[in-house]
Parts: structure tokens; sequence; C-alpha cells
């Protein structure tokens, strides 16, 4: 088995989290920067954060053979600082020609404020300005129908962008056609309580869209699985999807989306 | 046997949740109104639910009190 993680939060991950994934066939892993569990209190705290997602988590995931790449923004979990997010936005263009770095994400909202809105809508402009691949966070649970709808709409004011550069992350049964239909990729986050399920994920497969979207861990510091992505690949073969159709959702598609930036490289597998 | 497990684990909860003080929540509210869907003929019934505990207010909020979310609307 090959795939892609398109969307793991390694700083929190353990090395022996790395072996598992290389050992389960992982060929790639994509990080976009997040909320580290607390808010920090300076852009500073935001310039290492951005160091370490491009020069030493990279190195790290090369020691076991996985290229690693990397997304940035402040998450929209620490916008309502609106003075705190317009600092750390104009870190961001010093690092955006590191060889590693994909684009900008994961932006979004999380409690659909107006100053999370403002900051994204930021996000948005800088990502026209320098031409760069969006990844995008929706909010959780009883937020994310308003705020997928909110976020849609930002991007669909921006003339600069295009849909089929960017990827509506965490997307669900409420949330996903919405997503395909207007010509964006979509992610499917696989979480053990919050998100979707192996199950879930693979019955809106079949029944929505299995173009266009991709399937992620998300793991991080909270209730999550590195594994998950290679585990619903088992429970697709279970259902009896071909070896091409599982090898398309979780190696063809991200490499098809990730390719659009000219940094990522088709990986090599054993 | 995994669909059977989930169902008793989910009416042991509201066993215990009946057995104690106090009255329901939106959380619990937004429970038993769930239920409801998983009876009926809809074959859509995830959606369905997940369109009924999501906030339906459509302008942004001026400000949040909060980080997490909890799983229903609370205004439910």
């Amino acid at each position: 088995m090959r795939y892609i993680e398109p969307h793991g939060h390694m700083v929190s991950r353990t090395t022996d989290d790395y072996k598992a994934m290389a050992l389960a066939g992982c060929a790639a892993i994509c990080e976009p920067a997040f909320w580290a569990g607390f808010d920090r209190k300076s852009a500073d705290g935001f310039y290492d954060y951005f160091c370490q997602l491009t020069q030493h988590e990279p190195a790290r995931a090369q020691k076991l053979g996985i290229p690693h790449y990397s997304w940035l923004c402040i998450n929209p979990k620490e916008s309502e600082d609106m003075g705190l997010a317009r600092e750390v936005l104009a870190l961001i263009p010093e690092f955006l020609n590191a060889p590693n770095v994909l684009g900008i994400g994961e932006i979004g909202l999380n409690k659909n404020t107006k100053n999370e809105l403002n900051i994204l809508e930021a996000h948005i402009d800088l990502a026209a300005k320098h031409n760069q691949l969006i990844l995008v966070h929706t909010p959780h649970l009883e937020d994310k129908r308003k705020g997928t709808r909110l976020i849609l709409e930002a991007l669909k004011n921006n003339p600069k962008i295009e849909p089929h550069r960017v990827i509506i992350d965490h997307v669900e049964e409420h949330t996903f056609k919405e997503v395909i239909d207007q010509g964006f990729w979509a992610g499917i986050t696989l979480y053990p309580e919050s998100k979707a399920s192996p199950q879930r994920a693979i019955d809106m497969v079949e029944t929505i869209s299995a173009q266009r979207v991709w399937l992620n861990s998300a793991c991080d510091w909270g209730h999550s699985d590195p594994l998950s992505v290679p585990k619903t690949a088992l429970e697709m073969k279970r259902r009896g999807h071909s070896v091409q159709a599982i090898d398309n959702l979780i190696f063809g598609n991200p490499v098809q989306f990730l390719s659009q930036s000219k940094k990522f490289i088709r990986p090599e597998v054993i | 046997m995994d669909a059977r497990a989930k169902l008793l684990d989910l009416a042991a909860f509201l066993d215990r949740v009946d057995r104690s003080s106090g009255s329901d929540d939106h959380r619990i509210r937004g429970l038993r109104l769930a239920l409801k869907v998983l009876s009926e003929g809809n074959k859509n019934r995830v959606e369905e639910i997940l369109n009924q505990w999501s906030d339906p207010t459509i302008e942004p909020s001026e400000k949040s009190d909060t980080k997490s979310a909890t799983g229903v609307w609370p205004k439910l």
C-alpha cells in the first residue's frame, strides 16, 4: 500500500508514529500550521513555529525517509486577536520560498466571528498575492455548516482565487456536496470521535464523490490516529473496492491536488 | 455486532441521564431529537441529524466567549 498523509500535525507526534506511518506505506506528509492547544502570546512564538515547520520537522521526517511539506498561517482559533494575527500574517512571506512550503493553511473559521472572518479574508488575499495553494479548516460540530458557507462565500468573493487550487478540509455529510458542487476540493478527516469514521468516510466517497477528495488523519495532540488513512483503505478493501480505486483515493488524488505546487514532488515508493 | 454494541451504549447512556437529577441540556435535547430521525425512513439520516444539530444562523457573530463547540447548537 502507498498513501499520502495530506494533513498531519507531526510536531505533536512521536518518532514511533513516524515509524509506524512509514511501515504502513506513507509516501509523504503535509503539515498545516495550527493551534498548539494554547494561545501564543507574541508573533515571536509563531516565528519559531514556522522555523520548526520549514526546517526541523522536514529533517525529522527525512530520518524515516518520508518527504515533509508544510502550510503556513495563523489558525482561526488565534485569529480573534486581530493585532497579533496581522503581525503573524506579516511574517509569512519570508517563509513562502522555503522548499517545503506548499501554500497557506489551515486557514478558516472556528466560532464564525467577525474577527475570524476578517483574518480569513486577509489570508485569502495573501495567498492570491503570492499565487499560493490554500488549505481550509472548517469549524467543528454545530459550527461547521454555517462556517463552511461563510468560508465558501469569502473565497468566491476574491476574483483571484481558483476553486480547484483550494481544498476545504473536514467536510462531513452535510457539507461535502456543497464544496464539490462549487468546484473546490474536499478533505475528509478521520477522527475517533468528532469528525468522520472510516465507515462514514467511505460511505461519503461512495455516495457523493470519489473525485477531488482526499482522506487525512489530521493527527495532532488530541484524540486522533496517525494510521487512520491506511485503516480506511482496509475498510474500502473489505467492501470490495478495486486496488486502483483505493490507490486513487489515498495516493492519486492528493498527488493530483498537491502537484499544483511546483515544489511538490511525486514521491517514490518502495 | 458493531451497531448493536453502539446502540446498547447509547441506551445505557440515556438510562444514566434519566437516573441523574437536573433537566436536559441542549446536547441531550439534540440526542433525543436525533433518535426520532433514526426510526424514520429517510435515507440520509446522518446528514439530517448533522443539519438538525447545526447553527441555523447566517451572519458572523460579533464575538465568541469560547473556542469550543459542544456538538449541538446551544439554542436548539
